[in-house]
């Protein structure tokens, strides 16, 4: 279970990590932790998974990824855990999700490849489709045109109530 | 952008050590002194390259919810709606896309009663149908793009 310390520290943390040689102890002093408490929680929120993980979040147009497709498929439900699973191994795919089929659209497999730009993107897609056969699902492509907000999502602990991982 | 930044861009996608002398453990495998490690990442941070450094958290465990809708927005509209839907909080990207569907956008709330009612009121001020699209399953991707 999280106890309001973890809570606190979970808070801390998403406005960054610190850059300088003790990061945890910058953290730890304007929370009146001990660093070695700040690191010994930061460990166990990340083993039950509630940190996914720690690291860096890049804005993918300024490296140069200008090509950004998400691809939908309609697959037969029968077989989209083994194909969601088969497409989710190719390196340049960057997020694999199924979401329900619905009247008006429906497509039930989603998957992003942001390349450097669009005949790179589709030739990995064609590569995609031959090795997992999926030529015969129907399938729409839709390049991203503009991206007009980023962030990423912001926790605030006093609001919610946090589910805890056994 | 250098062979140096590269190798801490394309490193800390991979995560970033929980320890007491974090930088200097990195820095280490990297083959960098710690002092040029924490510059370089300074500088990264300060001219937006990287828009975030710290940790990923897992939404639902969280207790939060998260789901991808989208709109189709008519083209004289297309200002008109993208201040009113990038107005809410609660919208975390927004993307136009090539599709008669072109606007798509994830909405993330701290609970999944709350999805229901921002994509309500996004419906009631546009006057657009929202589809949503929450998630069934994630396949597990190590999201990374190389540097």
């Amino acid at each position: 279970m999280l106890d309001v310390r973890d809570r606190q520290l979970l808070e801390r943390v998403q406005l960054g990590l610190p850059v300088c040689s003790r990061p945890y102890a910058e953290i730890g002093v304007a929370m009146d932790m001990p660093e070695v408490e700040v690191i010994e929680r930061l460990i166990q929120l990340k083993q039950k998974g509630l940190i996914k993980r720690m690291g860096v979040i890049v804005k993918h147009q300024q490296l140069g990824y200008r090509a950004n497709a998400m691809i939908v498929w309609n697959i037969p439900d029968h077989l989209i855990k083994q194909l969601g699973q088969r497409i989710s191994q190719f390196a340049f795919v960057t997020l694999c999700y199924q979401r329900p089929h619905q009247a008006q659209w429906p497509y039930n497999l989603y998957c992003m490849i942001h390349g450097k730009d669009r005949a790179t993107v589709l030739r990995q897609l064609e590569q995609l489709s031959l090795d997992c056969a999926l030529c015969d699902f129907e399938r729409e492509i839709l390049f991203s045109l503009r991206c007009f907000k980023q962030r990423g999502a912001i926790y605030q602990h006093s609001a919610s109530d946090l589910k805890s991982h056994e | 952008m250098n062979d140096i930044d590269r190798l801490i861009i394309n490193q800390l996608q991979t995560g970033f050590p929980i320890c007491d002398a974090p930088y200097q453990q990195l820095a280490s495998q990297l083959g960098l002194t710690e002092e040029m490690l924490i510059e370089r990442l300074q500088v990264l941070l300060d001219n937006g390259t990287l828009s975030r450094f710290g940790p990923l958290y897992h939404a639902e465990l969280m207790g939060g919810a998260l789901t991808l809708a989208a709109v189709n927005v008519p083209v004289e509209r297309f200002d008109e709606i993208t201040g009113i839907i990038n107005a809410y909080p609660e919208v975390a990207h927004n993307y136009a896309r090539n599709h008669r569907l072109n606007m798509w956008f994830v909405v993330a709330t701290e609970t999944p009663e709350q999805i229901e009612q921002t994509l309500a009121a996004i419906e009631q001020q546009t006057g657009l149908t929202v589809y949503n699209m929450p998630k069934i399953k994630e396949y597990f991707v190590g999201l990374k793009l190389d540097a």
